[in-house]
Parts: structure tokens; sequence; C-alpha cells
């Protein structure tokens, strides 16, 4: 009875959606094709032995998404609105990197191979630019009052030119074998370095938001911005702050993907991520509309949605066809998050239990 | 149903989870009735209202209309509305940047081409017969508050309605205006209508009502004809129990506060806002309690604003416990041990959808600072303490602040400020919109603080209940303080007088 009472309430939980989906994904990939999940160790390029297999992809390439979401989650909470600049801002801070280490290039000289200044600095500053960034649009929504879509609406539009005229609008390649540590493989280490970093961040958010009033603030802010500051609340730097957080997962992720790829393109470097990102927040059951928000379902929903990407993938569907596909598939997901179509579940849940309790009754009699 | 009964509720049921908010329920409204519907906060009253217009689905009972031998079935506001029933709610439902004649004729007929001529002209026809000041082309958001009340009631007397619901429509009214709406109530009921008045306030139920129906934790307590029924047996009807004369509950509090020696709390010079007041001095000492009082908009609010630092500080000098003070936002005030309860409850003081626990601890979370969260046990210890001491009805700590009933969200809100133990606690319009029991129980409170040593500065719209509670009245008028009452001069005459401008 208790079990049953819980049972039908799990579908009234915000972590039901992402959960049920990456289940649910899991149940056609395991009927399909129960191979899906055989995780192999394997020898690599380098020549020594890693983890591999569809799962350790999923987790693999779904960590930039995840760790966007964590920031998106924040702003949404706190503004109300969504940063579509992301994607932009990626590029910038992706092509900081390649610059700072690469400062002395020349005109025909589009290959690095030694560094100009340690990677870590390098990153460091793509981090530092990308808070700047993240302040700049943080300021228009919470100064200027700009709804934040349009304030980063500037960014999204300016962003790659940015970045093209910091990278001297070379394509750059980073030859040098360690650049690849971040976005790869670490020496020795059996699982994809991306997965470590964004348990590393997803840790660390977790922690904050444990030992900070971080989420509490940005949900009262989101919630209900006057009342916020009658209980002395400053709405604007808690506005801000969620803007400057998404910064550095922005630098992070950037980070990740610049290493992957050893060069950037700054017309193509995280393009779209951003309505990924979104979508992932959408997918945690998150009110886009700002106010109570779940970090953890957001982050389930980012990687529910690498989950869908590549079960497309290993069933051959064609590349190009992908985004209808995934559309699809999300029109589903968020119907199914609608808190009003998951009342209804619950309810009719609740009637089949009932319907089948009066059944015993009248049995019994 | 007999000739005369235009609408008639029989054993009406509708369950939360938790709770059984209506058990049974029978409800009879005649022609050209003025019908009020009382009981405290969570009897019932919105759950019967919302039964009935659709919101809420009820579990159990029939409900009847006059024209219709068989039960109707309400499931959404508009059968009510196809049904003659319409309602106009505590907050104005309209459109504030429409036309009062858009807002008349919005989602109402199917037509697609809009004749702008006659529509104005039919809403201006009806405004003259409701006798309502307005122009049809006028922006309903430049009208008085209380002609927008008449606007959304012009709309709903014209979509044909047998039986109009008028939840709380005097709470954000003056006293003129709520005569004007009275005037306009008895026309409707003389056109046949019959109203249900849903009001926290006694006096106006005596003066315009002609029935009255109790609830009391979702059951009938009864019906009874407005002669019948003296107002201290409707209160102890409500309330379940005999009560002594109400104002007898908390009246004999004098305060020592009148000599020299007192140490001052909180004292201004000169404050201005940017809220449109004149420079005003203020001063309170060790457990006084004293009020703005004013007409609505006289500027009482917006003093207590300037004090708190809720809105933009111009000029002048404060003081806080002797020593000079710098208040420019409400976290200034705060860590001066002062406390706000804000007048406009919903805007200002609920995050609604966090937690009550949540609720009581953001204030002094807020205090305690961003890397110093209190721990879920904590936070817990004081969302209990403050349930059992304030009595807050709420199904668990973690249940939404929205959820709950008005009286018990500014309960909430007064525990959220108790527990950040000020010595100066502000509290604006606390008893607006909440029940007779919550309202003496909170005067009760004020009274207790103070003679704890508690300074505390009241506002309310109701002279009588600022008179039982203050030892002292601001009086405002046109956004300047123009008098102040004490000792032998507080009597509903002189306040009143004060008001209007001398003796004239």
């Amino acid at each position: 009875m208790k079990s049953g009472v819980k049972f039908t309430n799990i579908f009234k939980k915000q972590i039901f959606i992402p959960l049920a989906a990456i289940i649910l994904l899991a149940l056609i990939n395991l009927i399909v094709d129960p191979s899906f999940f055989k995780i192999k160790l394997s020898d690599n390029m380098d020549g020594f032995k890693v983890l591999s297999g569809h799962l350790i992809t999923i987790l693999d390439s779904g960590s930039e998404l995840a760790i966007l979401a964590i920031g998106m989650t924040l702003v949404t909470a706190a503004s109300g609105g969504q940063d579509i600049s992301v994607g932009a801002t990626m590029a910038i801070a992706g092509s900081v990197v390649v610059r700072m280490i690469g400062l002395t290039y020349g005109a025909e000289d589009n290959n690095i191979m030694e560094y100009a200044m340690p990677l870590i600095i390098a990153f460091l500053i793509a981090v530092v630019v990308s808070m700047l960034f993240g302040a700049f649009n943080g300021a228009l929504v919470s100064f200027f009052k700009i709804q934040p879509m349009v304030a980063t609406l500037i960014l999204f539009t300016a962003g790659r030119s940015i970045a093209r005229w910091i990278n001297l609008g070379k394509n750059v390649v980073v030859s040098n074998p360690s650049f690849k540590y971040a976005g790869v493989f670490l020496p020795g280490v059996p699982v994809a370095t991306p997965i470590i970093i964004t348990i590393v961040c997803i840790i660390i958010i977790m922690l904050v938001l444990k030992f900070t009033n971080l989420g509490l603030y940005t949900q009262t802010v989101g919630i209900n911005e006057r009342s916020a500051r009658l209980n002395g609340l400053n709405p604007k730097m808690i506005k801000m702050l969620a803007f400057i957080i998404l910064g550095i997962c922005v630098a992070v992720a950037a980070m990740i993907q610049v290493s992957r790829y050893q060069t950037i393109n700054y017309s193509s470097f995280g393009k779209d991520i951003e309505m990924d990102a979104i979508l992932a927040v959408a997918l945690g059951g998150n009110a886009l509309s700002g106010g109570k928000f779940s970090m953890m379902s957001s982050i389930l929903g980012a990687y529910a949605y690498q989950f869908l990407t590549t079960t497309l993938l290993t069933f051959n569907a064609p590349p190009d066809a992908l985004p209808a596909y995934k559309a699809g598939v999300v029109i589903l997901l968020v119907v199914f998050s609608a808190p009003t179509v998951r009342d209804k579940i619950s309810k009719l849940f609740k009637q089949l239990k009932n319907n089948k309790k009066s059944g015993e009754a009248k049995e019994v009699a | 149903m007999t000739e005369n009964t235009v609408l008639e509720m029989r054993g009406i049921c509708k369950e939360f989870p938790g709770v059984k908010a209506l058990q049974g329920v029978d409800f009879t409204l005649n022609k050209g009735e003025i019908h009020a519907l009382m009981g405290e906060n969570g009897a019932g009253k919105s759950t019967l209202i919302k039964v009935l217009t659709g919101v809420y689905e009820k579990d159990g009972g029939d409900i009847f209309i006059s024209g219709k031998d068989k039960p109707i079935m309400i499931k959404s506001p508009q059968d009510a509305q196809n049904n003659g029933i319409s309602t106009v709610y505590q907050e104005i439902t309209l459109c504030p940047n429409l036309s009062v004649a858009e807002n008349m004729y919005i989602g109402r007929g199917n037509n697609v081409i809009q004749n702008w001529k006659k529509m104005n002209a039919a809403a201006n026809k009806i405004l003259q017969d409701l006798d309502i000041p307005a122009k049809a082309t006028q922006q309903l958001g430049s009208c008085s508050i209380a002609v927008q009340q008449m606007v959304a009631i012009a709309r709903a007397v014209d979509m044909d309605c047998k039986v109009l619901i008028l939840d709380e429509p005097t709470s954000s009214l003056d006293e003129q205006e709520v005569e004007k709406l009275f005037v306009l109530m008895r026309d409707l009921k003389k056109k046949g209508v019959g109203i249900i008045f849903v009001t926290h306030f006694l006096e106006q139920v005596y003066e315009v009502c002609d029935k009255i129906t109790v609830l009391r934790d979702g059951k009938l307590v009864g019906a009874y004809d407005i002669e019948e029924l003296p107002r201290v047996q409707l209160v102890s009807k409500m309330l379940g129990k005999e009560m002594d004369d109400l104002s007898d509950v908390v009246r004999g509090y004098v305060p020592n506060v009148d000599t020299e020696l007192t140490p001052i709390v909180f004292e201004a010079k000169d404050l201005v806002s940017n809220a449109g007041i004149s420079p005003f001095d203020f001063v309170i000492r060790k457990g006084e309690v004293n009020g703005f009082t004013g007409l609505l908009g006289s500027g009482r609010s917006e003093c207590v604003r300037a004090i708190f630092g809720a809105d933009r500080v111009l000029g002048g000098t404060v003081m806080k416990d002797e020593k000079p003070a710098k208040i420019r936002k409400p976290i200034d005030a705060m860590k001066l041990k002062m406390a706000y309860l804000p007048e406009d409850r919903k805007m200002d003081g609920i995050i609604a959808d966090l937690s009550v626990r949540e609720n009581i601890i953001i204030a002094l979370q807020v205090l305690k600072g961003f890397f110093r969260p209190f721990s879920k046990a904590e936070q817990e210890k004081f969302a209990d303490e403050y349930i059992k001491l304030l009595e807050i009805k709420t199904a668990s700590r973690e249940t939404p602040i929205k959820a709950l009933s008005g009286g018990n969200q500014q309960k909430v809100i007064l525990a959220r400020w108790l527990l950040t133990n000020p010595d100066y606690l502000i509290l604006d319009e606390p008893t607006r919109g909440i029940d007779i029991g919550t309202k003496v129980e909170i005067q009760r409170l004020v009274v207790k603080l103070a003679s704890k040593g508690m300074a505390v500065t009241f506002i309310s719209s109701e002279t009588d209940e600022m008179l039982r509670t203050c030892s002292r009245l601001i009086v405002m008028r046109d956004r300047k303080v123009v008098g102040e009452l004490k000792g032998e001069d507080l009597t509903q005459n002189k306040v009143m007088s004060t008001i209007a401008g001398g003796d004239k």
C-alpha cells in the first residue's frame, strides 16, 4: 500500500521525466540490440587500454552539454530567461585558449607545436574572459532590465566575429600531443577525460548548492524579485552571479571541445549547443520561466538528450535527418513533462488502483 | 426548488489530498437577494465559490439553477458563465491596458469583425445605466480600483447573469468607494440578480446583506436572516466558540512609554523617499505600538517603506538606538534589527513556489550570509517552532506557501520576521483579507511583543483595529503627516476629523 502511494507520486517528481526518458531509451536499445550496453577495454591509438562502448560514448560526448546545463539552469532560474550566446561565447573561449598558447604564430604558420605559455594558464585566461562575457550578459539583464534572450542575442550575433578576430581569422591546428588530454584521454587513464571533468563539475556544483545559499537565493529571486529585495537580497547581483557561473561552465566546455578537435573553427565551434542546453534544462522538467529548479534533473536531461542522439546514430539514422527524429522525441518528452499531463497520468494510475481494489472487494463479497 | 430560488447547491463535497474542504454543504440563493458567505480562512468559502464557478470539480452533490430541472454540471468557468453564474474576484482580472469597453466585451461572442462604434455605444449605455463613472474608450488602468471593480461587475451583469459572485470586492477600496459599490449592488438586487457576497468586513455584511450563510471547517453551520443574527453571534458561529466582545481581548494594554526616560528605538528627521511623500519626522520608543493612519493612498505605506529602505531614500537623517545610521536598502535595516511586513502580501511578501519552511527562514538566512546556510535540521526546527507558535495551518512544513490560505500565508511572513528577532517591527496591513480569528490573534501578538519591549509600527485600514492596538497614531493626508493623536484623543471621531482635515 505504502509503496503504491509512492509509485503514483513518482510521476509528480521532477526527476521522473529525464529518468523515464533514459530508461525508455535503454529499454528500446535492449530490445533492438543488447550489445549496445557492452563495455570493452581495448587498446587505443596511443597504445594504452581504455574503456569503450556506446554507454561510454554517451557519457563522453554528453559532457559539454551536461556542464552547460549546470550554468543554464541557474540562469534560467534566476532570470526567467535563457542565454542564447553560449555557443558563440564557447567559440570565443576556445579561440582564447588557442591564441594564448600560440601567441607567436605568424602569417603562414597554422600549426602550433610548442606552447607559448602553459596550457593551464591559457585555460584560466579563457575562464576569465568567459566570465567577463557572462558578466556583460548579466549586466544587461539585471541593470538594464533587458530580456535575457534579447540581451544575449548581442553576443549570439557578434561572438563568432570576436572569435575570428582573436584567432586572426585562421584555422589553427594544435599538434602538441598534450593538447588532447582534456578532450580525449590522459595517458594511462582508461576513462575519457571529459567524463572525469564533468563528474568533477557536478560534484563542485552539488557541494556549492549544499554549502552555500546559491540555490535558495536564485530560486527566491526567480520566483519573486520584489520580495527577495525586501528580504535583504540583492536580486541584481544574484542574476549577475548566475550569468558569471554560466561563463565558467562555457569556458570548461570550450576547453573540452577544442581539445577534442585540436583545432578551432570559429563558425562551427559549439554551434547550436545553446539550444541543446536549454532543451536539457526543459527536459529536466524545469520551468523555463524561472523559479524553482532541480540541478540533477537538468544534468540528467542533458544525458537523456545525448542518449537519444547516440541511439539514433547506432540505428544508422542519416545525420541530416537526425534533427527531425530528435524533434519528434523531444515533443513527446515535453508533452509528458507538462504538469497537467503528469497530473492526469497520476490520476489515471490512482483510478486504476481503485478499480482494482473495488474489483478485489467484489470478489471477496 | 421554489419559484423564487435562483441557485441551489445540495450536499456539495470536495476533497483535496489530506483535507476535506467541503463536506455536504447546502447553499440556497434567492432572486434579488444579497447573500453573505461567511467563515474563517479555510472554512471552505473559496472552495465553494470555486466549485460553483467551475475552477474545481466537485466530488459530490448537486447544483440546481432556475430554469433547468436537472442538476447542472459545471466543469469550467465557461460552463458557469453559460449557466448565468458570473464572478468578480478580489484581484482585478481585467486587462488594465485595454479600454473599458474592450474589457467589457473581450472574449464574448464569436464575431471576428468588431464594430467598435457599436461596442463603445453599448458599453456607454451600460455604464450610464449602472451609474459607473467611466467612459467606454477610457483606458481601464487609468480608472481607480473601485471603478475597475465596477467595470468588472458591469461586464458580469451584461452577460445576462442570474448569479453574481463578489469575492472580497471591497478589500482594496476606501470607504466612499465601498459606498458606491453598495449602491450598484442594491441596484442589481432590484433587477433580480442574486448576489453572493464574500467578505471579511462584518460592518459591510450588516450594511448590505439580506441573508448570511456561515461555514466552518468545510461544513455548513447554518443560513440565517440578517435580523436574526447579531454580530457577536455571527462571530461566535464562525469561530465555533462563544466569544467575549472582541474588542476586550486586546484593549487595556497601555504601554508605559510616554516618559522621556524610555529609550528611543528609532528616530527619523525629514525622511523622504522617491515615492512622493513629503519629508516627515518620526520617533518610536521601546515597547511602544504606534501607527500611521489615513485614507488609502494617503502615504502611510510609503512612510514605513522609507523607514525600512524599501523605496529609495532621497534625504533625511535616521537614528537607530540613538546612534546615527544609514538605511539605503532593506538589508541595512535588517542588520539594525528592523523587520517589515509589506502591505502587498502576494507581490512583496510570499515567495509562492517555495515551501513554508523556506519562506520562514529566508530573512534570517540572508542575514546569516551566503556561505553559511542553516542545516536542514536547523531549518526544520525553526519552521516547526513557528508553525506551532503562530498556529499556522499547513499540511506540512514542505507545502508550498501558495497552497495556504491568506491568513496563514500572512502568519508565515510574520514568522519569517519574528525569527530574525527584531527590536523594531513594522506591520503594514497585516490583517487585510484575513479572517477575524487570525486578526485577533495578530493583534494580540502585537500587544504581547510590545509588552516584551519590542517597538511596533502598525498600519491598518480599519480604524478600530488601530485604536485597539496603538498608543499613538500618526495621521496622514495627501502624502503629508497632518497630526498625531494619543491618550484621550484616540477615538474614532477624532481620527476621522483629523483625516478629514480639522473639525469641519
